[in-house]
């Protein structure tokens, strides 16, 4: 495994490092859609297992998954629980920008 | 060497379907390229040895929470071309911070783990990922698994109380009104006179 064309930890910890910053981005740039938010939250947490997962296999410890299987649980509840509020929210205002979400500043 | 050629695909695929989920006009498209880059996650999931936790991924998002993006995108009315007003003004500040986060991670990354990189490979011990995964998930995990079905059930208790609503003006069964009825309550006799009818 020690040509110089072997895929290692680092390849690994790259794509989530891009993955989450793509995440973080479209949470800045999509100011005003909350499903392409919630979708970047999405984005982060699949990141972050991605790097449990291969420092998992890595050490050759099988917790990392486990964790990862929580953290998808989580991510799937969180979605749901997102969306919910979205369609709630919807049903009050008429529409779902993000921005106009400061009634409760005072 | 197919390993490789693989992990490239399928990570060129992933970071490409991700930065078109958070960049294309469309939100259903958006749904689309999320489910492409989940796919993608679940290849290098397997290249990694997590054969259970790529299905998995598949399963949960490909199959639940995908559909449930594209039913909440299609059944909300919003106009989305003008949603996306403003993606050029956060344009500048977003780059700045991403470049940075990158940077940052990728350093770290490279600090820590750049010196004994063994590789990431499954190891061949002839115990399958599925049988090494339940012999801790429901010992040395148990409670945690027991609490991860709570969190589902509070989200999903959480989920049908908030859209949960009542509609007024709505004909609803009540069948204990409907036991409740008496022959008094329900019958009017009314003695007809001949050539008049009941009209008043």
């Amino acid at each position: 495994m020690s040509t110089s064309m072997s895929i290692g930890l680092s390849h690994y910890l790259v794509v989530a490092a891009i993955l989450f910053t793509i995440g973080v981005f479209g949470i800045f740039v999509n100011r005003k859609n909350v499903i392409i938010i919630l979708m970047s939250i999405e984005l982060i947490l699949l990141a972050v297992n991605i790097n449990f997962v291969a420092f998992a296999t890595h050490s050759g410890d099988i917790a990392g998954q486990v964790f990862a299987l929580f953290i998808l649980t989580v991510a799937a509840a969180e979605a749901a629980v997102g969306l919910a509020i979205l369609v709630v929210y919807f049903r009050n205002r008429g529409d779902i920008a993000v921005e106009d979400i400061n009634l409760m500043k005072g | 060497m197919l390993i490789v050629i693989a992990f490239y695909v399928l990570a060129a695929t992933a970071i490409g379907a991700a930065f078109m989920v958070i960049a294309s006009r469309n939100p259903v498209h958006s749904v689309m390229f999320l489910i492409a880059t989940f796919f993608s996650a679940a290849g290098l999931f397997v290249l990694m040895g997590a054969e259970f936790l790529a299905l998995l991924l598949v399963m949960v998002y490909v199959g639940a929470v995908a559909v449930l993006f594209l039913f909440v995108v299609m059944m909300l009315d919003v106009d989305f071309v003008e949603m996306k007003q403003g993606f050029l003004q956060y344009l500048p500040i977003g780059a700045v911070v991403a470049f940075i986060l990158l940077l940052e991670m990728i350093m770290v990354g490279a600090a820590s783990v750049s010196k004994p990189d063994q590789g990431v490979v499954p190891n061949e011990d002839g115990v399958s990922n599925i049988r090494a995964f339940g012999n801790v998930l429901y010992t040395e995990y148990a409670f945690f698994f027991e609490a991860v079905g709570l969190v589902l059930l509070v989200a999903m208790i959480g989920a049908i109380v908030l859209t949960l609503r009542h509609r007024d003006g709505v004909k609803r069964q009540n069948v204990a009104a409907q036991n409740a009825r008496t022959r008094e309550g329900g019958v009017e006799l009314v003695d007809v006179t001949p050539g008049e009818g009941i009209g008043q």
